[in-house]
């Protein structure tokens, strides 16, 4: 006659995916060869955070559309609210609007710079909140193609970096960057990174799996400025080569500096979502 | 009779003061108004022919849980959630509730924050999946289904005042709501049926007694901590035989008054999850009917393998002990079980997959007699808006010594099909 009440997994599995915002913050790579490439590596990922700082806060909404190899596509949609916490990770908080199951349902994630993140869920058919494991790095959510760890906020000192080259990337230049995760628990051996030189905005990243297969690519478009200073992608598109499966997700309604500050990013927040 | 009267007297009340307050004062500025909810097609078989005659072995219906939100220009909301249900097979398994009703405020002192929420509601205390021990605000609505989750709408006013240092919440609850159960021609039901309408109460004021509750709790790092203190009528009823009002022999519900201190804690280190419940509570009756007070605990935990065998399915394997200091004359709880010594164990199969598939197997265990339970439980979404859940509760065997000896034959099978809008 036990229940084991309804789990993290159902909305979990779509979660971190919303944090994408981070990825522009932060990215470049490296390791053993060249100090000098190193070090322009780090500096690079550096810079970029460096710029993306300043922001406040911002809420905005999502849409993410799952396509399988046959075209069959799928819909999940959502709200989020990001607080920026000087000198170590933001914090977020992600509301589901559809699928209507799991609608209400919300994740609170507070990020860290030097430590694991932590996360709560609230699980509206209860008004439960629980405390959840951030410890799933490589998992897919929702059979999209995003894993927790391509969302998840993208903090510089969870890579180390190597500057590889400069090239043309359409009309603009990029440099291209490796960079290798620290976490062991990582689905990745190393990611390449995109970046234009002017604005530091991340085109493109390639993601290599443990054996070094190339697995799947992202790439960024829409870019909007925002407070006279902030570029962030309005679509990030995200390609399976080996699966033959997309995700593509759409950021509409952005809106920085608005009236919410620490106390909404809180348990007792998270019980209020709607 | 008297009690559905008063029931319903306040929960109209409560929703008409409540909506006119809100309309009052919100000047009709809703700038944020939200229609959705779910109605669900449900059908609960069971193979076996019930113990007792007249009980019928097919429980079909529907749930209708529409939610209504509205919300100001300064941030307050009403909250307004009906639900229905309605079975063919046992007129009191068909029931009204008002599971939400409320009014919710907030506001800013320094840097802390104080929230308030007036009228129905449901509050969840608790961390552990075998039974929900600490969690006691809300009756249990039995009747929906006997693991406990589903609990009736509870007038209460709630203050809650957080800060840095943690968070601290204070529960009026000016009236109690008795424990539904299954009638005659019902399954998961006792030898006598309850007697729903004569419901008896320690205090003089019945189920008007002001109880009160309050909690703290506060996040350290990797620990999550929660302390809590419930003074008033129990929630847990204890059942006497008599007669109903037609003479028939039934079983009537008694509540004592008691107070009870609860400790809820969870540490999140890695894959792993550690918890623990317990509480320490006087003045309830033991299952003699004798005053006993008493302490109770549940503690065990949950480990998550990801993404497993190179799939993107994730296992979490569970696993929890339940203790109850009175042994042999424990009571059940928040469920038909009698959790005095019980080991619980389950296994999690989530596929991640695009329709959040997931699978849930788990055992129930007496070690100290001969109790067994198996559930399992299978959860898939069809399309954007349909959704599916799939359970079979088999009760393996049950002691003679347990009071849900009488629910022996009533293992079943469950289909619902969700529309969620």
């Amino acid at each position: 006659m036990m229940r084991v009440s309804p789990t993290r997994s159902k909305v979990l599995s779509f979660a971190p995916h919303l944090a994408l915002w981070a990825c522009l913050i932060a990215q470049a790579p490296a390791r053993a060869e060249s100090p000098a490439s190193e070090e322009t590596g780090l500096k690079i990922a550096l810079e970029a955070r460096g710029r993306g700082e300043g922001f406040g806060n911002f809420t905005a909404s999502q849409v993410m559309v799952l396509r399988n190899k046959q075209g069959r596509e799928s819909r999940r949609q959502l709200r989020l609210k990001v607080l920026e916490v000087e000198g170590d990770g933001n914090k977020s908080l992600f509301v589901f609007d559809e699928p209507r199951d799991v609608k209400e349902t919300a994740l609170l994630i507070h990020g860290h710079r030097e430590s694991a993140d932590e996360q709560w869920l609230y699980l509206p058919a209860l008004k439960r909140v629980k405390r959840i494991s951030s410890a799933n790095r490589s998992g897919s959510f929702m059979g999209s193609e995003f894993a927790y760890e391509d969302m998840g906020s993208q903090e510089v000192e969870r890579f180390s970096y190597r500057y590889l080259r400069d090239e043309p990337c359409g009309d603009l230049t990029c440099t291209v960057s490796e960079r290798v995760p620290v976490d062991e628990r990582s689905g990745y051996r190393r990611q390449l990174v995109w970046r234009d030189q002017d604005e530091l905005r991340v085109w493109k990243v390639e993601y290599y799996d443990r054996k070094d297969a190339h697995l799947k690519t992202l790439t960024f478009g829409s870019y909007e400025k925002h407070l006279d200073r902030y570029w962030y992608a309005g679509e990030m598109t995200m390609v399976n080569h080996l699966t033959g499966k997309s995700t593509v997700l759409s950021w509409t309604d952005f809106q920085f500096r608005t009236d919410f500050d620490e106390r909404d990013f809180t348990q007792t927040g998270l019980r209020r979502v709607r | 009779m008297p009690l559905s009267f008063a029931l319903r007297r306040v929960v109209s009340g409560s929703i008409w003061i409540l909506a006119a307050v809100f309309a009052a004062r919100a000047d009709a500025e809703i700038v944020d108004r939200d229609f959705s909810g779910r109605f669900s097609a449900e059908s609960r078989w069971f193979p076996a022919t019930g113990a007792f005659p007249g009980q019928r072995s097919l429980a079909s219906g529907f749930v209708a849980e529409p939610k209504l939100y509205l919300e100001d220009a300064a941030g307050r909301s009403f909250t307004l959630t009906p639900f229905f249900r309605y079975d063919h097979s046992d007129p009191r398994r068909t029931h009204f509730d008002l599971r939400e009703a409320y009014l919710l405020l907030l506001g800013d002192i320094g840097d802390d924050q104080w929230e308030l929420r007036l009228g129905v509601d449901r509050v969840f205390w608790g961390v552990t999946e075998s039974q929900h021990l600490v969690d006691i605000v809300n009756q249990i609505d039995f009747v929906e289904h006997p693991g406990g989750e589903s609990k009736l709408g509870q007038p209460m006013v709630h203050l809650t005042w957080s800060g840095n240092w943690g968070v601290a919440e204070v529960f009026g609850l000016p009236y109690h709501r008795a424990r539904t159960f299954s009638g005659l021609q019902g399954r998961l039901r006792l030898p006598l049926v309850i007697d729903n309408e004569r419901v008896t109460y320690e205090s003089a004021a019945g189920e008007w007694h002001f109880d009160f509750a309050s909690r703290y709790s506060h996040s350290f790092g990797l620990l999550d901590l929660g302390v809590s203190l419930f003074d008033g009528t129990s929630r847990e009823p204890f059942l006497f035989p008599g007669s109903d009002a037609g003479g028939m022999p039934a079983f009537t519900q008694y509540y004592a008054q008691i107070r009870q201190f609860g400790l809820d804690a969870q540490m999140t280190v890695g894959s792993w999850l550690f918890k623990l419940e317990a509480i320490q509570r006087s003045g309830a009756r033991n299952l003699l009917g004798l005053e006993e007070d008493y302490a109770a605990t549940v503690f065990g935990g949950e480990y998550t393998f990801y993404s497993v065998f190179g799939s993107a399915a994730d296992v979490t394997l569970l696993g929890e002990w339940n203790y109850d200091g009175r042994g042999r004359n424990a009571t059940p709880n928040r469920s038909p079980n009698t959790l005095e010594n019980d080991l619980f164990s389950g296994t999690r199969l989530a596929f991640n997959d695009v329709q959040s598939t997931e699978i849930t197997v788990s055992f129930l265990t007496d070690l100290g007699r001969a109790t067994r339970a198996l559930a399992l439980e299978f959860d898939r979404r069809i399309t954007g808006q349909w959704s599916m859940h799939f359970e079979a509760v088999s009760l393996l065997s049950v002691d003679r010594a347990d009071l849900h000896y009488a629910m022996r034959d009533d293992s079943f099978v469950e289909l619902n099909l969700v529309y969620n809008f």
